[in-house]
């Protein structure tokens, strides 16, 4: 039997290379990419807490299944977004992406 | 029928604001209506003063009525706006609406054809309600209202003819004048409030009957004195009432000679119970009206235009009158005041008849040979004159005899010789003018003519007044003045006859004098003023006090000025400009930390949280749970 830390270990290992992804990918596909490592990562918090500590058993589910909604509207408004800078620009390289600046 | 009329006396006060605010909305269009209803308005309330003032002089001063009404109320805080009628009152009521009645049929010669004629009525209604409704306060509060009312009529009424520069810096110069007394004023009416918690004169007049704090009264009477200063134009307050004369003549009659100065002294004897409780205080009023009496007088000797040297007299009139307060005779005050208001605002509408014959000339020199051209106006002036001269048996001989013995009766005997040597000094300075402008041998005079019938008739009732007023308060008619006003305490004099026989021999002696140089030529004028220069300059110079205040205005008003101009401009500005400029910097340094780069945002975004488990893990888990 696995117990809850090595899911929530699993979890924090996952969010951590999510977050790395979104601070140092310089493929603005790339870090939509990570963002849903990061949202998955949670996922399996949700689900792994569920199982082991809450009385209800399916709240943490119904939690996650909400978010995979989410991630999934996420991922087309941004690649849609991506789509639409990169045909200003023509590229996907965010060091490109400066324009909120002084 | 006479005993009830006390109980509408407020309707005194009301009548005149009614008539100025008819004309000034709706009736300053036509002229002439503005004029007749200003006129009915001070008549009827002339005609209420006279029931009310029978009502108690009937009683010998012993009714009193008092009727209030709450105005405003908070915790530790009523004020109430009442009516308090005595004998004090009875006797400013007449007065006030007795030579407003006749200043204003006057006006109607006067001021015929001026363009701002129905304005000119309006500002006389307000002065008129102002000052009857400060004779008829019952407390402190409402005194200042109407203190400051009259302050601003004054003020509009010195300006009347603003587009003369002369007459806008007079009207300026009044009211800024009068607003350092009225600061000192203020400020002791607050002290009242504070001490006492009421202003009421006659709870206050009890309050005060049992305090023994002496040098809390003296400073508050100190303080209340500057109000009195500045409106009846005591030294060193005094310089703007000769500029006031930049006014038309009926006002400078009205309120520059008869009445709005004369509330000084009217304040004085109505906060009496204030200052007879403190010797100091008393000392204070009797050295200033000497001092202002004398003062005024030797310069009113060397002026030429005729209006100045009557406002000179109204000085050292008003200084006589405080005086008399001050040495405890405020009977007889009171009693120089009303019968000064008659004969005062009677010499002014001498002049402006004069004024108005020779179509603006008011410099005596270029007049001479009235009396022949203008009978009325020169003999009414003369008994005018003769009254305020303190001629036996004209009013101003029997108040001013009364001055006199009360000065001389409570030991000032410094203040009763300076008080003759004025009354000699009056009666040579008015017949200076007198023998010049009207009998003298200028040629100015021949082309006046005698003023309209509108204008002479209210001359021939004031010199009746200036004539027979001085009665009620002589031996003759048992000195029932006394009896209609007085305070607890007060020591009534025995008429002495040895006093009377020197201020009338002084007045003769005046006369003569003035004569003797100004008719028979007898001393070479031009000799002695070339011989006595520098004293002839003193005194037509006013003693350079208007100079001396310019200067100390330019260097040390205008220095401090500077002083807090720098202090303004390089403190207060620089901290608050400082402020700005340092956030602005700030907002420079930090805007290029903005790369626009949305994973540097991310990044700072993280590293924030980071610091913020930090933080909560350092502190334990205890404080988020």
């Amino acid at each position: 039997m696995i117990d809850l830390t090595a899911y929530l270990l699993l979890g924090t290992v996952l969010f951590g290379i999510g977050v790395y992804g979104v601070l140092s990918k310089r493929n603005a596909v790339g870090v939509l990419m990570s963002v849903e490592l990061m949202l998955n990562a949670v996922n399996i918090n949700f689900i792994a807490v569920n199982k082991f500590v809450a009385s209800s058993q399916v709240i943490g589910q119904l939690f996650a299944i909400f978010i995979i909604v989410v991630a999934a509207a996420e991922v087309a408004v941004g690649l849609a977004l991506i789509l639409a800078i990169f045909r200003q620009k023509k590229s996907v390289d965010l060091n490109d992406f400066n324009l909120l600046k002084w | 029928m006479m005993e009830t009329s006390v109980q509408y006396a407020w309707i005194i006060a009301i009548l005149p604001f009614i008539a100025f605010a008819l004309i000034g909305l709706f009736l300053h269009r036509w002229p002439r209506l503005s004029a007749a209803l200003s006129i009915l308005a001070i008549g009827i309330a002339f005609l209420i003063s006279l029931l009310v003032s029978l009502a108690v002089f009937s009683s010998e001063g012993n009714l009193v009525y008092e009727a209030a009404a709450r105005w405003l109320s908070m915790p530790g805080l009523q004020v109430d706006m009442g009516i308090l009628v005595d004998g004090l009152t009875a006797v400013m009521l007449i007065v006030v609406t007795t030579v407003a009645l006749l200043v204003q049929i006057y006006s109607l010669g006067y001021m015929h054809g001026d363009p701002g004629f129905a304005s000119y009525y309006a500002y006389q209604s307000f002065f008129a309600g102002s000052m009857l409704g400060l004779v008829l306060a019952n407390n402190f509060g409402q005194i200042f209202v109407f203190w400051e009312l009259v302050g601003l009529a004054s003020y509009l009424l010195i300006g009347f003819w603003f587009g003369r520069n002369s007459a806008k810096e007079a009207a300026k110069k009044a009211f800024i004048t009068n607003r350092v007394g009225d600061f000192g004023f203020l400020l002791s009416i607050l002290f009242l409030q504070i001490l006492f918690g009421t202003l009421n004169f006659n709870g206050l007049a009890g309050e005060i009957a049992g305090y023994t704090n002496t040098g809390i009264l003296i400073g508050i009477a100190i303080l209340m004195l500057a109000g009195p200063v500045g409106k009846s134009a005591q030294f060193p307050l005094h310089v703007w009432l000769p500029d006031a004369m930049e006014g038309p003549t009926p006002v400078s009659a009205l309120i520059h000679a008869a009445t709005m100065v004369a509330a000084g002294v009217y304040l004085i004897a109505r906060a009496y119970f204030i200052f007879s409780s403190t010797p100091q205080a008393l000392l204070a009023i009797a050295v200033i009206g000497g001092f202002t009496a004398l003062f005024a007088a030797t310069i009113a000797i060397v002026q030429n235009d005729i209006k100045r040297i009557l406002a000179y007299s109204t000085l050292s009139q008003l200084g006589y009158m405080v005086m008399a307060m001050g040495v405890g005779a405020m009977t007889a005050g009171m009693f120089h005041l009303m019968t000064h208001a008659f004969f005062k605002s009677l010499l002014f509408l001498g002049a402006g008849s004069v004024i108005h014959a020779l179509h603006d000339e008011q410099d005596i020199w270029k007049m001479g040979r009235l009396a022949g051209k203008m009978p009325v106006t020169t003999w009414t002036f003369v008994i005018g004159a003769l009254a305020l001269s303190g001629i036996p048996p004209l009013s101003g001989f029997w108040s001013k005899d009364e001055i006199l013995l009360g000065a001389y009766a409570s030991g000032h005997i410094g203040l009763y010789i300076l008080g003759t040597i004025v009354a000699f000094l009056t009666a040579f300075y008015m017949f200076r003018l007198i023998f010049v402008a009207f009998f003298g041998s200028g040629e100015g005079g021949l082309k006046a003519h005698e003023s309209p019938a509108v204008m002479s008739v209210p001359l021939v009732i004031l010199a009746v007044m200036a004539i027979i007023a001085g009665f009620v308060g002589s031996p003759l008619m048992n000195n029932v003045f006394a009896h209609w006003v007085s305070y607890p305490g007060a020591v009534h004099h025995n008429p002495s006859l040895g006093i009377m026989a020197v201020s009338s021999l002084v007045a003769v002696a005046g006369i003569i004098l003035a004569w003797a140089v100004y008719q028979k030529k007898m001393v070479n004028v031009a000799a002695v003023k070339t011989r006595f220069n520098g004293l002839y300059q003193l005194l037509y110079h006013k003693y350079y006090i208007d100079e001396i205040y310019q200067w100390l205005i330019d260097h040390l008003i205008d220095g401090t000025a500077k002083v807090l101009f720098w202090f303004d401009v390089y403190v207060i500005n620089g901290l608050v400009n400082g402020i700005a400029a340092l956030t602005g910097m700030a907002g420079q340094v930090l805007r290029y930390t903005e790369n626009g780069q949305v994973q540097t945002y991310a990044m700072y975004m993280f590293a924030g949280i980071i610091v913020i488990i930090g933080l909560v893990m350092m502190a334990g888990f205890a404080i988020v749970l």
